[in-house]
């Protein structure tokens, strides 16, 4: 095992700013095996299906090897090197004051114009009271209760909905999916649980920014997110804040399930530490995310804008199971530096009338690599069926790389699948021509980067859009000359 | 007031000398023409006062409003106030007309230490210039260029310049792909654009331009220098004889 990364070391070592990892008493032993998955249940005062659950995932995930078709490279993980449960952690653990903090990451925030409070807030700043946040979530919550929708930690819904849990976990990503959705599944600490009723339109954007403790449910995240007959919802994760965290691997799963007439709109912004400008440290993002249209004209849209993170490992899917659902997928993903992401989706037709979109936006700068994988899948039921996608690369610079992988495998002669593919550089006439109307070189890169993004920003919630797109500027600052 | 001094500026490209010893004085609110065949220098010249990448200047100086020229990055030229009309403008993708506008406005107001623009503010100000030049309004929320006609591309450019408002504009073959309607319009814009504070720099192949943007001075570049310089019967006279002509005439001492 001398090649093995002692994630510990690596981690205490990538975080002089003041993060402490004291360990407390309340925590397991290092490592992973049938006693630390009980004792994970059990402190979380779960249900026994969920036990029964976890266990069947485990053992079904020490049969299988990590996945090593991505396009992207890392030193081999020690599994048994990971603590995978820690309680909460105590006040005080984190830096006292924002002086505490790392000048770099808060020049970042406030480049993005995050406000002081909620600076404090995501570096970890030990509060007495979290002042706004706690508010704003309370008044959500009251709200939303009135309408019949249910939006809690995954632990809370796990003890007060258990037979949602029960019924709807793992029915879109079973718990033997993946190599890290099944660790995933044994071992998740947290995360998020939304249910929408029979015909309710949500009337905000469910956001995990708004709910408190989001930045704390640790590196192994599940989301369940339910929308009964004619029901809408939009649900934002993440935030462009950086997000630093002590933990370098995150295999998160998020699950969907639209039945008939309803609509899921799910946006990402990720923005994890992705590493110094060598590539040393940042974490790796191996994620599971999948939808079921489960009902006849639902649909399910995911977009995100991947800037962080040093490893990208995710391809939110949609499976076309009713007559006539849709699903899409928008997305930007951003390597600079020695970033490394590749990202797709899948689109499986199975009912019939069903489409997809897929329109990929990818931009390399710096060493970074970045590949777009995607499969398009028509079943020989999906009569009339129909898929146009849409990849392209920007590249900034000399030594970064671009890959498309596109995946069709058609067998419904009645079905259209269109892919369209483009790989470009920002050309010095381009930039010029800004410079030459008095805009910096930053500046015109950014302008030219957002252009290039426009058709997929246009799909976040607006304020949102207006966030991704500055922090596109900051996530490239320093690629071009 | 002299707004451009250039003093025996010699500039190579690609180790290819192609400015000789060029000099040219222009004053605040005179419009000089430069003409003359293909390869003479004509854009290499509009390129290096623009500071575009490529071009290499190994001897002379250029002082512009007094101050050297050439030590400024691209970005601070144009916030100084100079102004490129592109020979073949620049299409970007997905960024608004206005949009980039607006940026290349505020900018320069953020330079001059003056407050940026609203949006709104900003819209109604663009609206009323392109309709004083006839350009349609749906060209202002299209993306750069893109899509653009050959003569809407050059509007366009004018519409910029007519809202950064430089204090010294070189418009690079800005008649070249116009129909003789287009020609007459754009020609038009720019005249309108004459101000005694604005020194403009017309660079053109023909003396048709020059019929509707009556110059202060012509000038003909051959061989990487002014061989000859004159007033408006100048290029009438270019125009009836040729080049070959205006490069067989003796030259003028250095000014």
């Amino acid at each position: 095992m001398a090649q093995t990364i002692d994630l510990q070391q690596l981690t205490q070592r990538e975080y002089p700013y003041g993060f402490t990892t004291e360990i407390e008493a309340d925590t397991a032993p290092r490592g992973l095996d049938e006693n630390v998955i009980r004792l994970i249940s059990a402190k979380k005062e779960e249900p026994e299906f969920l036990l029964e659950w976890r266990l069947r995932a485990y053992r079904h995930w020490l049969t299988l090897t990590e996945p090593r078709w991505p396009n992207v490279r890392y030193d081999p993980i020690d599994y048994q090197n990971i603590i995978y449960y820690s309680a909460p952690k105590a006040k005080g653990a984190g830096p006292k004051s924002l002086d505490e903090v790392d000048p770099a990451l808060r020049g970042m925030f406030d480049k993005l114009g995050i406000s002081l409070a909620e600076q404090e807030r995501l570096s970890g700043v030990a509060l007495d009271a979290v002042v706004d946040s706690v508010s704003v979530a309370t008044s959500f919550k009251s709200k939303l209760g009135e309408l019949g929708i249910i939006f809690c930690s995954f632990s809370e819904a796990a003890k007060d909905h258990p037979d949602l849990v029960r019924r709807y976990l793992g029915s879109v990503v079973p718990a033997t999916d993946n190599f890290f959705a099944a660790l995933n599944s044994a071992v998740f600490s947290d995360g998020s649980f939304c249910y929408i009723p029979k015909g309710v339109r949500c009337p905000m954007e469910l956001s995990t920014y708004f709910r408190i403790n989001a930045a704390d449910t640790g590196q192994f995240e599940r989301t369940l997110i339910i929308a009964e007959p004619g029901s809408y919802v939009s649900y934002l994760e993440g935030c462009t804040a950086p997000r630093r965290d002590n933990n370098q691997l995150h295999a998160a799963v998020v699950e969907i399930y639209a039945h008939d007439d309803a609509e899921v709109k799910y946006s990402t912004v990720q923005n994890w530490y992705p590493g110094d400008r060598n590539g040393k440290g940042g974490i790796y993002n191996f994620v599971t995310k999948r939808g079921k249209c489960a009902g006849k004209n639902s649909k399910i849209s995911w977009t995100q804008v991947e800037t962080g993170s040093a490893i990208t490992w995710k391809y939110p899917s949609v499976m076309l199971i009713g007559d006539g659902s849709v699903g899409e997928f928008y997305s930007v993903a951003v390597t600079n530096h020695y970033q490394q992401a590749d990202t797709g989706t899948k689109m499986i037709h199975v009912g019939k009338n069903t489409k997809s979109t897929i329109v990929s936006k990818g931009i390399s700068a710096g060493h970074g690599q970045n590949t777009y994988r995607g499969l398009v899948r028509v079943t020989g039921g999906a009569t009339g069926a129909r898929n146009y996608s849409q990849c392209d690369s920007l590249l900034i610079g000399d030594d970064c790389g671009a890959h498309t992988v596109p995946y069709l495998d058609v067998r419904n002669t009645s079905s259209q699948v269109e892919h369209e593919a483009s790989t470009s550089r920002i050309s010095e006439d381009q930039l010029f021509y800004c410079r030459q109307r008095g805009l910096g070189t930053e500046d015109a890169v950014n302008l030219i980067v957002n252009g290039y993004c426009k058709e997929v920003f246009r799909h976040l919630p607006m304020e949102f859009a207006v966030e991704a797109q500055k922090l596109l500027g900051v996530s490239l600052e320093g690629s071009v000359g | 007031m002299t707004m451009l001094s250039i003093r025996n500026l010699h500039a190579e490209a690609a180790g290819k000398p192609i400015l000789r010893g060029l000099d040219l004085e222009i004053g605040a609110g005179e419009v000089h023409a430069i003409m003359g065949p293909n390869g003479s220098g004509k854009s290499t010249l509009a390129s290096v006062l623009a500071g575009r990448d490529g071009y290499k200047v190994t001897a002379g100086e250029v002082l512009y409003q007094g101050k050297d020229l050439l030590s400024l990055a691209p970005e601070l030229r144009a916030r100084e106030g100079v102004f490129l009309g592109f020979q073949h403008p620049v299409e970007i993708p997905g960024v608004a007309n206005t949009y980039f506008l607006r940026a290349a406005v505020n900018a320069i107001r953020k330079h001059r230490g003056e407050e940026e623009l609203d949006p709104m503010d900003f819209l109604a100000l663009v609206k009323r210039k392109a309709k004083a030049l006839g350009l349609s309004p749906d060209l202002l929320g299209r993306p750069v260029n893109q899509g653009f006609s050959g003569g809407e591309k050059k509007r366009n450019e004018i519409l910029q310049m007519s809202v950064l408002e430089p204090r010294l504009a070189i418009l690079d073959e800005t008649d070249s792909g116009l129909d003789i309607d287009a020609l007459r319009e754009v020609a038009g814009a720019v005249q309108g654009l004459r101000d005694s504070a604005r020194a403009i720099v017309v660079i053109t192949h023909h003396q048709r331009l020059l019929d509707y943007l009556v110059p202060d001075r012509v000038h003909v570049l051959s061989g990487g220098t002014i061989v000859t310089s004159g007033d408006k019967g100048l290029a009438i006279e270019l125009e009836k004889n040729g080049y070959a002509w205006a490069a067989a005439l003796p030259q003028e001492g250095a000014a």
